[in-house]
């Protein structure tokens, strides 16, 4: 089993989009660095564009992720709903 | 409001947009030549040995379109300069923990923002190079970033330059002080290869495998240690870097895809840039274990996070293309104990060339390093240290006035030790037209003899010191008193004992704590400052 991460300025956004990280995939776990945050998830991880919007109050493009990511691992698979990091077994 | 909330979740209303917009943005821009054949209007795309049949089948993930990349870029860059611009108005450098953090960014300004100035160099030149259009959006795309990464770094640091020592001739020094031939030497390696080679070294080693050993773990120290300036431009490249790694990854995958053949080519690049940026990184360790006063992870840490589980789980995945972990990756995991003590014990000796200021870690640092290190610290360094430190403060401070010998490959003084055997000095020897060249290690050597017509070409600082190639017009080697290492780090532009004296006593000490003074007291603290 492998891990996927990804990882954030700590500001406003990234809280919203972290929160929504964590609902979308139960295993996430969560570290806090100085200025930063980063995300491990076994395997996978999805994030959604409509649960971040759930949690900003507001409409999000799920490329605005860009202002704010520090780096990630993983395939990067994108769409306008949904971004999702794998390791393909 | 309630639409959003309500909405059902997005993997049952999956839209094709974005992919579709890219595809617009990226497909059809391109046509067969027939004013010239196209052999001749992109030279370098087959002589390297790579065989594409099909560009089309290149995905960049990020599907970023150029309206797009100018939104977010511009977004990153007034977020970026509201930062920097705040904490110089704040005075900001007096929230440093302490002044000896501003040798971590003497070293970055020398050592690697001239590195992104070649990396948009680069991406520009493999971007008009490659036969195929998404590719070159995409490095199109990278290559200014990497100008904007080069720009907001020398922006950020110019703070500094107006009050510390050491900041004022990076761009001179790069390309002549004898620790930064190695940067140097490694970016001028990758730009001189082809173009796909190009993209393995840098785009899939250094980027993907790599960086995140430096951008991440040592921008979050800078935090840590109260420097936001360099938070801000390290996180501001570092964002661009997630779009980097995943253009490096694409690579690799497309070239492994496009044809069997092009394997075993795929594999030796990646074992040869694995260890050239391996070896770059001995600087970053340490940076992290010895440069930052509060520190955030040790390298060990930051390997076995960033390289043993990411980079473990990366060939894991490209097994499936018969990829396997680059030569020297068990070499690399073994040395993690033991890099960034060697990396600092040779500064520490050669502080005299070097204009950044060197110190032995305190009682509580060395402490630090045995919980850390506890299978090395106490055992090989702690010792050398424990007297180094007693020497300087019975005012008999070591310094090595002998050159020493360079690796040919990777420039790096002869400092790492065998593997298994931290006792002993580790090097390697080759034959080439009658000539013996030197290597630091199995892993450089399996370079140099591979291209050695390649490398017998570099500019080793230590032989070409001896070969009297780096003093200024000025000096005279006929006169008496001639000091031929005075003289090089004259022709370095250091400022002689001012730039390359020891923390202690240095006068960025003495002004960060008479600045610091400042800011609680209403008198004046104890004379004017020196040199401000
Ligand atoms: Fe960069
Ligand atoms: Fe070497």
């Amino acid at each position: 089993m492998s891990t996927v991460f990804i990882a954030f300025q700590t500001n406003e956004t990234s809280r919203g989009i972290v929160e929504a990280i964590t609902d979308d995939n139960p295993t996430a776990v969560v570290n806090e660095q100085p200025a930063m945050v980063k995300v491990d998830v076994p395997d996978s991880m999805t994030i959604y564009r409509s649960t971040i919007e759930e949690k900003l109050g507001r409409r999000f493009d799920l490329q605005e992720m860009q202002v704010h990511l520090i780096t990630l691992s993983g395939h990067v698979d994108e769409s306008d709903d949904e971004f999702t990091l794998s390791w393909k077994q | 409001m309630t639409d959003i909330a309500n909405a059902p979740k997005a993997a049952t209303t999956k839209k094709p947009g974005l992919k579709e917009r890219y595809a617009l943005m990226t497909r059809g821009l391109d046509w067969e030549t027939t004013y010239q054949p196209m052999e001749e209007v992109f030279p370098y795309a087959t002589y390297e040995g790579i065989k594409i049949h099909d560009w089309d089948k290149w995905e960049d993930p990020f599907r970023l379109t150029m309206d797009a990349y100018w939104k977010y870029q511009a977004e990153k860059e007034r977020k970026l300069y509201a930062i920097m611009d705040a904490f110089a108005q704040n005075n900001g450098h007096l929230g440093l923990t302490d002044a000896r953090y501003l040798n971590s960014l003497k070293l970055f300004l020398t050592g690697v923002s001239p590195l992104e100035y070649m990396a948009h160099r680069g991406f520009a030149h493999v971007g008009r190079q490659l036969p195929g259009v998404g590719a070159r959006v995409a490095c199109q795309m990278q290559s200014l970033d990497e100008l904007r990464h080069a720009q907001t770094q020398i922006h950020s640091m110019s703070n500094y330059n107006k009050l510390y020592d050491g900041f004022h001739s990076w761009r001179h020094m790069h390309d002549r002080v004898w620790y930064l031939s190695v940067p140097k030497s490694f970016f001028d390696d990758a730009i001189t290869a082809g173009p796909f080679e190009y993209m393995i070294a840098i785009g899939f080693s250094f980027e993907y495998v790599l960086t995140n050993l430096l951008f991440v773990p040592f921008i979050s120290g800078a935090a840590y240690n109260g420097d936001m300036g360099a938070m801000a431009f390290g996180f501001s490249a570092q964002s661009d870097e997630s779009r980097h790694m995943t253009l490096g990854l694409e690579a690799i995958k497309f070239m492994l895809e496009q044809d069997p053949d092009n394997l075993p080519i795929v594999q030796h690049w990646i074992d040869k840039w694995f260890w050239r940026g391996y070896r770059v990184l001995t600087l970053v360790a340490m940076m992290l274990d010895y440069m930052l006063p509060k520190k955030v992870m040790s390298w060990k840490e930051a390997w076995e996070i960033y390289a043993e589980e990411n980079g473990g789980a990366l060939f894991q995945d490209l097994a499936r293309y018969g990829i396997r972990p680059p030569l020297g990756w068990q070499q690399a995991c073994d040395d993690k104990e033991h890099l960034s003590a060697q990396a600092w014990s040779t500064f520490y000796q050669y502080q005299g060339a070097a204009p950044f200021h060197t110190w032995m870690p305190s009682a509580e640092e060395m402490d630090w390093q045995s919980e850390k290190y506890p299978d090395s610290f106490d055992e090989y360094y702690r010792p050398r240290f424990e007297h180094w430190a007693e020497q300087e403060a019975a005012g008999n401070r070591f310094y090595n006035g002998t050159l020493p010998m360079l690796c040919q490959v990777c420039q790096i003084p002869m400092l790492f030790t065998e593997p298994g055997d931290p006792t002993r000095i580790c090097y390697r020897e080759s034959e080439h037209k009658g000539e013996t060249y030197h290597t630091c290690s199995d892993g450089c050597k399996n370079i140099f003899d591979y291209e050695p017509e390649k490398y017998v070409q570099a500019w080793l600082p230590v032989q070409q010191i001896y070969q009297g190639n780096c003093f200024g017009p000025d000096a005279d080697p006929t006169a008496a008193d001639f000091n031929p290492l005075l003289e090089v780090i004259k022709w370095y532009r250091m400022n002689v004992g001012v730039d390359n004296s020891p923390y202690e006593g240095s006068r960025d000490q003495q002004n960060f704590q008479a600045w610091k003074q400042q800011t609680t007291s209403n008198a004046p603290a104890g004379g004017s400052p020196a040199g401000a």
